[in-house]
């Protein structure tokens, strides 16, 4: 009997324990909305006061005064447009490199196992210093360089930048399938193109919404390669958030600042909350990230 | 299989965009960083000039890169012995026992890995505010209302432990969620007979979840480690920009600083070198030091 008690109170320290890191978590993402509706001569005072009202201004200053509207639609198109450059040329590499044996393949696959070691903080400069010169190039020939400034190009970058990773997960689940797919599509007469694409492209349907979402979140939230290539007027949303901040150190306006943060985390946590099984799952299954 | 016609016509379409791609902008721009450490190179002219080595002994005599290079160590060494022993706990916890809602609290621990760093260093500026902060506001119930509040970003001494909390509260959901994944591997058999045995939960967890598991952790250690260069980067770059008077600068925010916002490209690309040969240096270090018989089970 005396154990059963030692139990309970094991378990209570348990729960107060993991409740404790709950609200840790919870807590200040919520007060991020809330404090988005609240007005600015609210913040002055005591944090934890409940918002008077549903302050929207907020959100329109954000979306107009501060151009996160604008912000946003370049950050969509960026991310649709990384993911849909990233599958196209991801998935028929990794499907090769992972069950043809050519001439230069284990090259192939050493390099890109290479790639998951480097990080794109230590290139950036480099690939920055790449596109002014191209730029310059560009400029003799054609007079105007369209390199920097360029969403399809960050968009590009974004999803070179993030081939390694994404061949390495789909190429071991295209290695997991046997081989007898294969054979019954040549012997059926079927192409190569053929098979790759009506037989092995839907097999690996889950590694690919994997591949999708871990992308997404990664170009979604990205803002160090945004922050160098866009040097002009137009930029992305994280990039836009760090604006914000700083604003608000200048002049507080914190309204929109957590207004901004809302508009920046919204997608991310409605997205989060849709697939939340399969983004822990996949996780275990895709192994790390860097 | 006989080979078909057209298959290296095939491979060719398949594999050659991604090489081309992956060679334009990782490859060439990584020996690039090193090519460049070794010259004289700033601003947008053009007039570059090879110096050797000469940049690397600049920064060997740079008090700031050993600034940045503390703060880096201390950074690296705190976040990872909080994060692993943090979350490898609660992931014996939440797969060893039968915890009501461990659903619930799986969920909420992912949350931060799913935010930009720009939304969690706002968020965390907001928690750290010397006036309207969440942190000092509660602190003052205990110091006191007329206590003078806690600088905890202006101060030099503070401002690196917290960035340490940030960014343990960034990661821990993640690994947490893949020792999980690694732990429910671990056949129940086991700790049925240990419980027969009368072995308690701690003597089980040292004896038979640390070890059975214990290769997940050596690669996770090593990406870690890593990562957490990296990461100190983001989380620097957004939340202190390096402030106040460089006492939160890191590696690669120096680097950084000195490759782009100051334009000398050559001697940031010297940093890069070195703060590459580094990471690596210590994750085989550590990857040397963590090297045991793996278990079979």
């Amino acid at each position: 009997m005396k154990k059963n008690g030692k139990d309970t109170l094991y378990k209570v320290f348990i729960y107060i324990v993991l409740l404790l890191l709950a609200i840790s978590i919870a807590v200040p993402v919520g007060w991020v909305f809330l404090a988005s509706v609240k007005e600015n001569a609210e913040f002055y005072g005591n944090p934890w006061t409940l918002p008077k009202g549903i302050y929207f201004q907020n959100f329109i200053d954000a979306f107009q005064g501060a151009k996160m509207g604008e912000y946003m639609l370049n950050s969509v198109i960026v991310t649709v447009l990384a993911l849909l450059l990233l599958l196209v040329i991801a998935l028929p590499a990794a499907y090769v490199l992972a069950r043809y044996r050519f001439k230069g393949s284990k090259l192939c696959n050493i390099m890109f196992m290479g790639g998951l070691f480097i990080n794109v903080n230590y290139i950036v400069v480099p690939i920055f210093l790449m596109f002014v010169d191209g730029d310059k190039f560009l400029n003799r020939v054609f007079g105007s360089g369209f390199l920097l400034n360029n969403l399809f190009v960050l968009a590009l970058v974004y999803a070179s930048t993030a081939l390694p990773f994404t061949i390495y997960l789909l190429s071991g689940f295209f290695v997991s399938i046997p081989k007898d797919y294969e054979e019954a599509a040549f012997v059926d007469g079927a192409g190569y193109f053929k098979t790759m694409f009506s037989i092995m492209m839907p097999m690996a349907r889950p590694s690919i919404i994997t591949v999708i979402l871990f992308n997404f979140l990664s170009f979604w939230n990205e803002y160090i390669i945004a922050m160098t290539m866009l040097t002009g007027e137009s930029k992305t949303l994280p990039v836009g958030l760090m604006q914000l901040m700083q604003a608000q150190q200048a002049a507080a306006n914190y309204g929109r600042l957590y207004a901004g943060l809302v508009i920046v985390m919204l997608p991310t946590l409605i997205l989060y909350i849709c697939v939340q099984k399969k983004l822990t799952e996949g996780m275990s299954l895709g192994g790390l990230k860097g | 299989m006989k080979h078909r016609k057209g298959r290296n016509g095939f491979i060719a379409v398949c594999v050659l965009p991604a090489v081309i791609l992956f060679i334009i902008f990782m490859i060439v721009p990584t020996i690039n960083v090193f090519k460049m450490s070794l010259y004289k190179w700033g601003g947008f002219s053009n007039n570059k000039t090879f110096v050797g080595l000469n940049n690397f002994k600049i920064l060997f005599e740079d008090p700031k890169f050993y600034r940045s290079f503390q703060n880096s160590v201390l950074l690296i060494v705190m976040v990872t012995i909080i994060t692993m022993v943090f979350s490898l706990v609660f992931a014996a916890i939440l797969s060893r026992e039968k915890i009501k809602g461990q659903n619930f609290f799986r969920i909420i621990f992912y949350i931060p890995n799913i935010l930009s760093v720009v939304v969690i260093s706002a968020i965390f500026s907001a928690i750290y505010d010397p006036s309207q902060g969440l942190l000092n506001s509660i602190l003052s119930i205990f110091r006191g209302a007329k206590a003078d509040p806690i600088l905890w970003l202006g101060n030099q001494k503070l401002v690196i432990y917290s960035l340490v909390i940030a960014m343990v509260w960034q990661a821990i959901g993640y690994y947490m969620v893949m020792y999980m994944a690694s732990m429910s591997s671990v056949p129940e058999s086991l700790y049925e007979s240990a419980n027969l045995e009368g072995a308690g939960r701690i003597h089980q967890f040292f004896n038979i979840t640390l070890p059975l598991i214990w290769t997940n952790i050596r690669t996770t250690l090593t990406f870690f480690i890593i990562s957490t260069i990296n990461l100190s980067f983001l989380f620097v770059k957004a939340m202190t920009g390096g402030k106040p008077d460089g006492a939160s600068e890191v590696f690669l925010s120096y680097m950084y600083g000195q490759a782009y916002t100051n334009s000398s490209y050559g001697y940031g690309m010297a940093i890069g070198v070195i703060v590459f040969l580094f990471s690596f240096g210590l994750a085989g270090l550590v990857n040397l030091a963590t090297k045991r018989e793996p278990l079979e089970f």
